[in-house]
């Protein structure tokens, strides 16, 4: 998304700008010189309060971030939620000032009006002027984020203002909760699932099709709205422990991996909250153990790698089985394309003894001894063919595919001249694709629609399904790999 | 025509624009029920408009709507929606069934899940359009003439009286035109009232009853065979050239005799 590039400058510039106050459990844990797994140890074993608030608050926030950032990836709202994210610092300098300490709920009031009122804004600018969605929240964003780190700078000079721990808004540090905060995540949490149960159906049309659920008589913008002061009440509880500057990913990396892992909207939400915790936890424990790591960004790594994983490892539409499943595909090709070159030469010997030699069939294919035994062994090890003494012989396996791929090839060859009207020089390019992507039950049409012929447009005989399955029966049952035609899905679709 | 009853939908002097640049204005319509209309104008005629002003999708400059003698808001559950197949984004993460089972929410109420009788209601429904086996497809796994019938199983699942559908005939093969027209049909024989954006001139001769010829205000209303005359589609379409061909050619392609409709 080249739309997402400027602001991920922006992101840098102010992340490389602010004193890196980013603080970690670690600070606030008992300070004992302990390794790495007496640190874990005491993660796991929950003695510590700091640990169990910490622990508590990344699975809360997890779980509500991962849930409404499901439903702002599939609304393509992801900006709106960067926006809301650096829209409410001010609201938490506002809270802070407001309440005269760091009192968790005057700072959760102010935070989510400052987010309502900068979306707010954002509408206001797209309704009334020429500018679009995307400029409008780069202003908001920015300007608000401004205005919020020079408050938050002024708080700080006030006379206990550095006790006030208000820093660490910026970068967030899971171990500065306390009791107060989680019971605020818990009810925000718990107000954030209930909606979500209750009003699945509203948020899924309205997500899809808006127009259409406003003719229904659903209240779209109240649905609308009730999102957003959610998704603002989620970054607020957020806030202390992941930071203003990577909540957002708190929102949308969970999410964004688990849209890449299902096609329904019910299994992404659940996907994304457990990626939610997955993160939070994984962030607040290797805060805790490695010395000096702030808990935010250790979140937003360890949401990353899932999405990582999830881009490179999917199932379906992962970087890795897609590669995998081309590399088969053009593994099948390529011994369907030898097998169809030695069917070839035995038809160009009219039929004669089988057999085909090393050398002929490198010659034929126009590669060196060493090639052509690379791809002999390969059909060899399909059980295609047979090898002894320099000769080449089809198994009756190999003979049927290599049949069926020249039937295939001829017979859409003279299914584009007849049918389609196209030259017959014009044919041989587009059958040489089609061939190996040929189910049965489309051969079986072909050859109806062409009356049964015998022979394609340039005279060759087209082989005999007839033949060519009783071959089939003469003894040999298919090769278990190497993809025939039984495995093959026709394409199906509507008609033309 | 009598009219004597309620009309399905009745539109009086209504106005719609865009940043205070009329679309439309001073449209007056009334649609008897039963009827099959088709709406056809120039690009940027308005008859989206029209049609999602109907339904309040847009603020309205001025005049007023009503559905079957009431305010849209008073009548729940009796306007159905065809929207234009490129309005939503069909890699989002439902199956073809959801996609139907949406028709079914105006009626459930806030809060209420679809059951058991819902989801037959739309597997029905996406029977009557040839799709059922697809059901559980996700919906971008589908042919373009697909995902338009999946749109109207959908508003088949409303169960309204009165459809807006706009453009179901765009960009569709030629199954799906004659499955979506059989639809339509049906619908007509069921007493439902239909409204039609149409594109093309020579289909929309034959499948409507009833023509709205629309260019920012109603050109003409009436029965197909009085409607579609050379002189009023010139009108409507403002004498461009290039299609007084297609409009004689439509007029050629269908002479007198079949006129009933």
């Amino acid at each position: 998304m080249s739309r997402r590039r400027p602001l991920l400058w922006l992101l840098g510039l102010l992340a490389l700008a602010a004193p890196l106050a980013a603080a970690s459990v670690n600070d606030l844990a008992t300070g004992g010189g302990d390794g790495f797994w007496a640190q874990a140890a005491r993660f796991v074993s929950l003695t510590d309060p700091s640990v169990r608030y910490a622990l508590a608050g990344a699975l809360l926030l997890g779980l509500s971030c991962g849930l409404l950032g499901g439903f702002i990836v599939v609304r393509k709202m992801a900006l709106v939620g960067d926006a809301l994210s650096h829209a409410v610092l001010p609201g938490v300098a506002a809270g802070f000032l407001w309440a005269g300490t760091k009192d968790p709920v005057a700072i959760f009031i102010g935070a989510t009006i400052a987010g309502l009122i900068g979306t707010a804004t954002v509408t206001a600018i797209t309704s009334t002027t020429r500018l679009k969605e995307d400029t409008a929240l780069g202003l908001v964003l920015t300007s608000y984020f401004a205005l919020g780190v020079c408050l938050l700078t002024m708080i700080q000079r006030l006379p206990n203002g550095n006790q006030s721990g208000i820093g660490t808004f910026l970068f967030g540090q899971a171990a500065a909760l306390g009791a107060d905060d989680i019971q605020l995540m818990g009810v925000v949490t718990l107000v954030a699932v209930g909606v979500i149960v209750a009003g699945y159906k509203e948020l899924l049309v309205t997500s899809f099709d808006p127009g259409f659920a406003r003719s229904a008589g659903l209240p779209t913008a109240l649905i609308h709205h009730t999102l957003m002061f959610l998704l603002a009440a989620a970054v607020v509880i957020a806030l202390q422990a992941v930071g203003v500057v990577l909540v957002s990913a708190m929102l949308i990396t969970p999410a964004a991996a688990a849209y890449l892992l299902t096609d329904r909207l019910h299994r992404l939400l659940m996907l994304a909250a457990g990626f939610g915790v997955l993160s939070g936890v994984v962030g607040a424990f290797g805060s805790f153990v490695g010395r000096g790591l702030p808990t935010g960004p250790l979140m937003v790594l360890a949401a990353s790698a899932v999405f990582a994983g999830a881009f490179l490892f999917g199932p379906k539409h992962g970087v890795v089985a897609r590669w995998w499943r081309q590399r088969c595909e053009r593994g099948r090709t390529r011994r369907e394309n030898a097998l169809k070159a030695m069917f070839h030469m035995w038809e160009a010997d009219n039929f004669g003894p089988e057999g085909v030699a090393l050398a002929d069939f490198a010659q034929r294919r126009r590669c060196t001894l060493e090639e052509i035994g690379r791809v002999v062994r390969e059909l060899a090890r399909h059980d295609f063919v047979t090898v002894d003494r320099e000769m080449v012989y089809f198994t009756p396996a190999g003979r049927l595919r290599a049949g069926e791929i020249v039937r295939n090839h001829r017979l859409w060859e003279l299914y584009l001249t007849e049918s389609a009207n196209i030259a017959p020089d014009h044919v041989h390019d587009d059958a040489e694709r089609i061939e190996h992507v040929l189910g049965e039950a489309t051969v079986r049409a072909l050859e109806r629609r062409l009356n049964y012929a015998k022979t394609d447009p340039h005279g060759k005989i087209i082989p005999s399904p007839r033949e060519l399955h009783r071959a089939e029966a003469d003894g040999l049952e298919r090769p278990a790999s190497g993809g025939g035609g039984p495995g093959r899905a026709d394409k199906e679709g509507d008609a033309s | 025509m009598t009219d004597d009853a309620t009309p399905a939908l009745e539109i009086h002097d209504l106005t719609v624009s865009y940043h205070r640049k009329p679309v439309l204005w001073g449209i007056d319509l009334a649609v008897a029920p039963g009827q099959l209309v088709g709406i056809i104008g120039p690009n940027g005629a308005g008859k989206s408009t029209l049609i999602k002003a109907c339904m309040g999708l847009l603020p309205v400059a001025g005049g007023w709507t009503r559905v079957f003698g009431k305010p849209l808001r008073d009548t729940p559950g009796r306007v159905g929606y065809v929207p234009q197949r490129e309005s939503v984004d069909w890699d989002f993460p439902v199956s073809v069934l959801d996609v139907v089972l949406m028709g079914r929410y105006g009626r459930l109420g806030i809060g209420r899940r679809p059951g058991k009788a819902d989801r037959e209601a739309a597997r029905a429904c996406l029977d009557k359009v040839q799709l059922l086996p697809f059901a559980n497809r996700q919906i971008s796994n589908l042919s373009g003439g697909q995902q338009q019938r999946v749109f109207l199983a959908r508003a088949l699942a409303q169960e309204a009286d009165l459809y807006f559908m706009d453009e179901p005939f765009a960009g569709v093969d030629a199954a799906t035109e004659a499955a979506i027209i059989a639809v339509l049909r049906e619908l007509r024989s069921a007493g439902k009232t239909i409204l039609v954006v149409h594109h093309d001139l020579p289909t929309a001769r034959q499948y409507f009853d009833r023509l709205l010829l629309l260019n920012m205000n109603v050109v003409a209303f009436g029965p197909t065979e009085e409607v579609f005359t050379a002189e009023l589609l010139q009108k409507t379409y403002g004498g461009r050239l290039t299609l007084l061909s297609e409009v004689a050619q439509a007029l050629g392609a269908g002479t007198e005799g079949g006129g009933k409709a």
